[in-house]
């Protein structure tokens, strides 16, 4: 909301002492955030009068149309100047700057010769002003408004100051200067005259004769007036202050019928519609649309019709989309003599949802959804039919109405609230001039139950912590002190909470650099992927940011590929990223949800199926490592990353969290078929890391043989209490074991296998060595196996037995051949 | 006493050899040579057995001291010895010790972990736990609990994104507020709680502003909480952020979960910045949850984590927080 502060200053009687900034603190403190102080006409200065046109000569040798201009500008001999524009007649009174004139943006005016002739001045449009935009002709005063010579800064009132003031949803009564002037005044505690008193009703009384209106719908307006005008003239002029007054609130005079309705809208905040009287066949009646198909409002749009859309309508059809926009078939127009002028109390939601579906956010949607005084309707629609008969000649032919306006109800209220709420000291007595400042009527019905009346335009003062804030801002939140609250013993982090930050600390020791990407994809990324099975069911966004990427991320590589290649373009060769985060599998069914009221708790089995229809969202660590591991330098080559790396970090977060696990070969996508292993913990794979597929590493430009891990930390077991085991002290006996095996078998299989076969008594084993030069499809894996007893020194022959075994086991499980050496 | 007189020689050829040792390898053979099986004085204790009783005694001690004396003198050229070998040879092995030593690579943590860990870690001290909930939330959760319905110009503010089928009724979360609504439907006050996590609006990524982003929330809901409270806690919050110098403001807004509701300014490197929002809890939200309104009243405030990262470090442009440039996090080291 833009709001001048002339206009301010006639309805709050702030001290001429108040600066503009002052103000605009004071409007912050009570809650309406100034976006912008505008002073208009700082950069100008005269001298600025009025001219008549006297003569005009059409210079035509030019490329464009040239005018020399005789003026009349109050001087004892006519001025002569050069035009470009060529809007305006004989006769017309138009803005002269005079040399030494300095105009918006510091244009110095002079005498100057141009097209062959001296220029003693020039002719201002709207945007040479500073008045407006408007730059396609020059600026026409109405006729009559002034004197030739008149100051035209003066007369334009262009020296002024205009607050740009954003108005929060609940506050739809400061869309307007009635309620930033009484904002203002309360923050200056100085008097306040509401514009409404001024309107005279007298002259406008209901009577039958007129355009008749019916509710039909009482769920979408409560009350509305219909004033029937008659003998307009259509070629009357909005008064220049009008016009000025419209323009500094940012809107663009367009004709008297519309300027009226608008400059009564932001004056009082209540949206009026002009429709053309003769257009309207038979009453009008405020319906839902029902069957009613199409329409096409006053932008030319055909608007298809909801049903549920509330319409203005006559017995033929619609004539408005109810409070948000008129219809072309009953515009006023040059021909337009009578005029039925419309102002309703409509339903918020119902306009709203009118905006909402046609995507039509207007001045008059914008207000009716916020809630409109519904005591205006009858003031703000005399005072547009005042104007209108005051500037345009037309007389008041009838005025109908129907309904009755409905106010928000009382509220009972404890005035000691104010302060148990806020934590400041304060009275009773304060509470209730405060109250009675915002417009609030209260009956004292026992020291500790007032029941408070909002005033007409304050629909959202619905309970008693609505009124607490009213009393807070109005004393300034800075009157409230600042203490702590009782301090609780925290839980402090969760189990999964703290293995998140621990795990993300551990690879960022490991070399790796945390990413947060975007959990956006494309249907591209899927299929470049290969994600299979749930990795596949991925959501869809109805309103994704990008067309590209439409879906949500069930797995974390191709964020970090993205994020990768955005490095790598950037010079980056030798690095390791990874991120956290949770992904998202459309792998539950996804049942309908009925949103419930909020009056009270919904049942428990509301809240479950709430609950149970938002979709599990694991979360995930995955890393990407790209380039050398080990920087080349004096100690010899770089080492690159390789697919052990992958599987070394993935076992790094399993080990980080205590766990043990066991590892397979997998074909997981997307990553190298036979470079890919799977971590299983409880026998549940949880991890998958290694090699990335040649195909994915090719088609994002990564360097071959980039690797990939993946963690579902949500997969993990649950942290458990580690039960401390008695420490063996007696002497280990070291043996070690060559088997030859095919060179598909995996080690760890082997390993498995020695490991049941070796018995209770193996402490550990460890592979030392792999020889793959022996052929024939061969591999020698030779193992370092460690047996201990905990009460006695084992004999040669136990370890022997227990070597024995095991190497069995493997022969058994796996075909491996003890190797001779 | 030939054996003491043999005894006495040995011991001053014995040091005689140890003294003119040159090096350890010298005095290595030194010792093998005056000290082995075939040595005066492993011969001396030998025989000290065929001694008669009364003399083995005082041999034995005697042995025992020319055995001492000759050890101590070993030691002590070892000593020497050894501090010349380390100022000789041990200095030709020298390296050039400032060559770079890393092989791998700088890890780091984002910036915007580092500072959610902080936040968490100061609230856990004043007596709060960490919730969390899904970032994919029931719509119910993220508005209507939150006392936007449907129809109401606060929900059009915020672009929400939505999942289809749209009656499933999911959206990509607004703000970490559902958690605060899956905690009081979970929970009885007392409830101190601060809810950090990601969020999602439909704002086209540029210099401030990102679809993607995170957020930090309180809730406190217990007995006797007022607005002084949230004062307290903002003014204890803010000079952990930004450093004991700070100042904050509260000014009236609107929030359709907070009734009175603040906006949250911070007076920072000379001028107010707009940090957050906050208000007490409104009671419509805290019937929506079952919790007594006679009872109980609370508080909750929230602020973007990016914007607090942007103001406090300086950064200026909301891309380099969002892009993953390796150059731009590793700057923030793991946030020591």
């Amino acid at each position: 909301m833009r709001a001048p502060l002339s206009w301010i200053r006639e309805y709050a009687a702030v001290p001429e002492s108040v600066t503009a900034d002052e103000i605009g603190n004071a409007l912050v403190r009570v809650g309406f955030e100034v976006e912008e102080i505008e002073y208009h006409g700082a950069d100008l200065a005269g001298p600025l009068v009025v001219g008549a046109v006297l003569a005009i000569e059409e210079i035509t040798e030019f490329k464009k149309p040239i005018r020399w201009v005789e003026l009349d500008c109050g001087e004892s001999t006519p001025r002569s100047v050069i035009c470009g524009a060529t809007n305006f007649m004989l006769g017309d009174l138009v803005v002269v700057a005079l040399p030494g004139a300095i105009l918006a943006g510091g244009f110095a005016i002079s005498q100057r010769e141009t097209y062959g002739r001296t220029s003693d001045g020039m002719i201002c449009s709207s945007r040479e002003l500073g008045l407006s935009d408007e730059h396609a002709g020059i600026l026409v005063l109405p006729p009559k408004c002034a004197s030739p010579g008149a100051d035209a800064l003066a007369l334009l009132e262009i020296d002024d100051v205009v607050f740009d003031i954003a108005i929060n949803p609940d506050r739809g009564y400061a869309l307007s200067l009635r309620g930033i002037a009484r904002e203002v005044a309360a923050a200056f505690d100085v008097e306040y005259s509401d514009p409404v008193h001024a309107i005279d009703l007298t002259a406008f009384a209901a009577s039958k004769g007129g355009v008749s209106v019916k509710i039909d719908d009482p769920t979408g307006a409560s009350v509305i007036y219909i004033r029937t005008l008659e003998n307009f003239n259509p070629r009357a002029q909005s008064p220049l202050w009008i016009r000025r007054r419209i323009e500094k609130c940012g809107m663009r005079p367009i004709s008297l019928a519309v300027d009226v309705t608008n400059y009564v809208m932001l004056e009082l905040g209540q949206p009026l519609h002009a429709f053309d009287a003769s257009q309207i066949n038979g009453g009008l009646h405020i319906r839902r649309a029902g069957s009613t198909a199409s329409f096409t409002t006053l932008d030319g749009q055909v608007r298809t019709l909801d049903p549920q859309d509330l319409l203005v309508a006559d017995e033929k059809g619609p004539l408005a989309l109810a409070g948000t926009m008129g219809g072309e078939n009953s515009e006023v127009s040059a021909s337009t003599t009578s005029l039925a002028i419309e102002a309703a109390r409509f339903a918020p939601t119902a306009i709203a949802r009118n905006a909402r579906r046609h995507k039509l956010s207007t001045e008059a949607s914008k207000r009716f959804e916020r809630g409109v005084d519904p005591s205006l309707a009858q003031y703000a629609s005399a005072r547009a039919a005042a104007l209108l008969i005051e500037f345009a000649g037309a007389a008041h032919l009838a005025t109908e109405h129907d309904g009755e306006p409905r106010y928000s109800p009382t509220v009972d209220f404890d005035p000691t609230f104010a302060a148990t709420l806020t934590g400041a000291d304060i009275s009773n007595a304060t509470v209730a001039e405060k109250l009675r400042i915002i417009g609030c009527d209260i009956e004292e019905k026992s020291a500790n139950l007032w029941r408070v009346d909002p005033p007409s335009w304050r629909s959202d003062l619905q309970g008693p912590t609505d009124l607490v804030e009213e009393v807070a801002r109005m004393i300034g939140y800075d009157a409230i002190p600042s203490l702590l609250p009782p301090r609780p013993v925290s839980p402090g982090l969760t189990d999964s909470q703290q293995r998140r930050r621990v795990v993300a600390q551990l690879l960022a020791d490991r070399g790796l650099v945390e990413v947060q990407t975007y959990p956006f994809l494309s249907d591209a990324t899927m299929q470049v992927m290969g994600y299979r099975g749930e990795r596949a069911q991925a959501f869809r966004l109805a309103n994704p940011m990008s067309e590209d990427a439409p879906l949500l991320r069930t797995h974390l590589i191709p964020g970090l590929i993205e994020a990768a290649q955005r490095n790598m373009s950037r010079g980056a060769r030798d690095f390791s990223l990874f991120e956290m985060g949770s992904v998202f599998r459309k792998n539950t069914p996804l049942p309908a949800i009925d949103n419930p009221a909020i009056d009270t708790r919904p049942t428990q089995e509301i809240i479950d199926a709430i609950y149970a229809g938002v979709p599990a969202q694991p979360i995930h660590v995955g890393g990407l490592l790209v380039g050398r591991a080990e920087r080349e330098g004096w100690h010899g080559r770089g080492r690159v990353y390789d697919w052990s790396d992958a599987v070394a970090l993935a076992e790094a977060v399993l080990m980080t969290c205590n766990l043990e696990w066991t590892i397979a070969r997998s074909d997981f996508a997307p990553w190298h078929p036979g470079r890919c292993a799977e971590l299983l913990v409880g026998g549940r794979a949880v991890a998958h890391a290694g090699e990335l597929h040649p195909r994915v590493v090719a088609e994002y430009g990564l360097p071959p043989r980039s690797c990939a891990f993946v963690v579902n930390l949500s997969a993990l077991p649950a942290r458990e209490i580690v039960r401390a085991s008695a420490l063996g002290t007696m002497p280990v006996a070291v043996q070690d074991i060559a088997l030859i095996v095919d060179a598909s078998v995996p080690a760890a299989d082997v390993a498995a296998a020695l490991r049941s076969g070796a018995g209770e008594l193996l402490e550990s084993l460890e592979l030392f060595d792999r020889y793959d030069q022996i052929g024939e499809g061969k591999v020698s894996l030779a193992f370092t196996l460690t047996f201990r007893a905990p009460d006695r020194t084992l004999t040669g022959a136990e370890v022997s037995v227990a070597r024995e075994s095991a190497v069995e086991a493997a022969r058994l499980a796996v075909g491996a051949v003890l190797r001779s050496v | 006493m030939a054996i003491v007189g043999d005894l006495q020689q040995w011991v001053e050829d014995a040091l005689s050899a140890i003294s003119s040792a040159n090096d350890l390898d010298q005095l290595k053979s030194a010792r093998i040579a005056h000290t082995g099986d075939k040595a005066p004085i492993a011969l001396a204790s030998r025989a000290l057995g065929t001694l008669p009783a009364e003399e083995r005694a005082t041999m034995g001690k005697i042995i025992g001291q020319a055995r001492a004396s000759v050890a101590d003198a070993i030691a002590e050229r070892t000593r020497v010895l050894e501090a010349e070998r380390d100022s000789k040879v041990l200095l030709e092995e020298i390296v050039d010790i400032t060559l770079p030593a890393q092989r791998g690579y700088r890890g780091a943590l984002h910036p915007i972990t580092i500072l959610k860990n902080e936040i968490s870690d100061f609230f856990i001290a004043q007596g709060y736990g960490i919730a969390e909930g899904p970032e994919l939330e029931a719509e119910w959760l993220n508005f209507d609990a939150l006392n936007i319905p449907a129809d109401h110009p606060a929900r059009a503010m915020q672009d929400t994104l939505f999942v289809e089928p749209l009656d499933a009724r999911l959206v990509l979360r607004t703000h970490t507020s559902p958690v605060q609504i899956r905690t009081m439907l979970e929970n009885e006050p007392p409830i101190y709680v601060i809810c950090p996590g990601r969020t999602f609006r439909a704002d086209e990524l540029d210099a401030t502003h990102s679809p993607v982003f995170h957020q930090v929330e309180a809730l406190v809901v217990d007995c006797g909480i007022t607005m002084a409270h949230l004062k307290g806690t903002l003014d204890l919050f803010a000079r952990k952020m930004f450093g004991g110098e700070v100042t904050t403001r509260l000014r009236p807004s609107f929030f359709p979960f907070t009734e009175p509701s603040a906006e949250v300014d911070v007076f920072f490197n000379g001028r107010w910045i707009e940090w957050g929002g906050g208000g007490m809890v409104n009671p419509r939200v805290l019937k929506a949850c079952g919790v007594d309104t006679e009872k109980f009243s609370g508080f909750a405030f929230g602020m973007g984590l990016e914007r607090t990262l942007m103001v406090r470090h300086g950064i200026t442009d909301m891309h380099d927080i969002v892009e993953g440039d390796i150059r731009f996090t590793r700057a923030f080291g793991v946030g020591l």
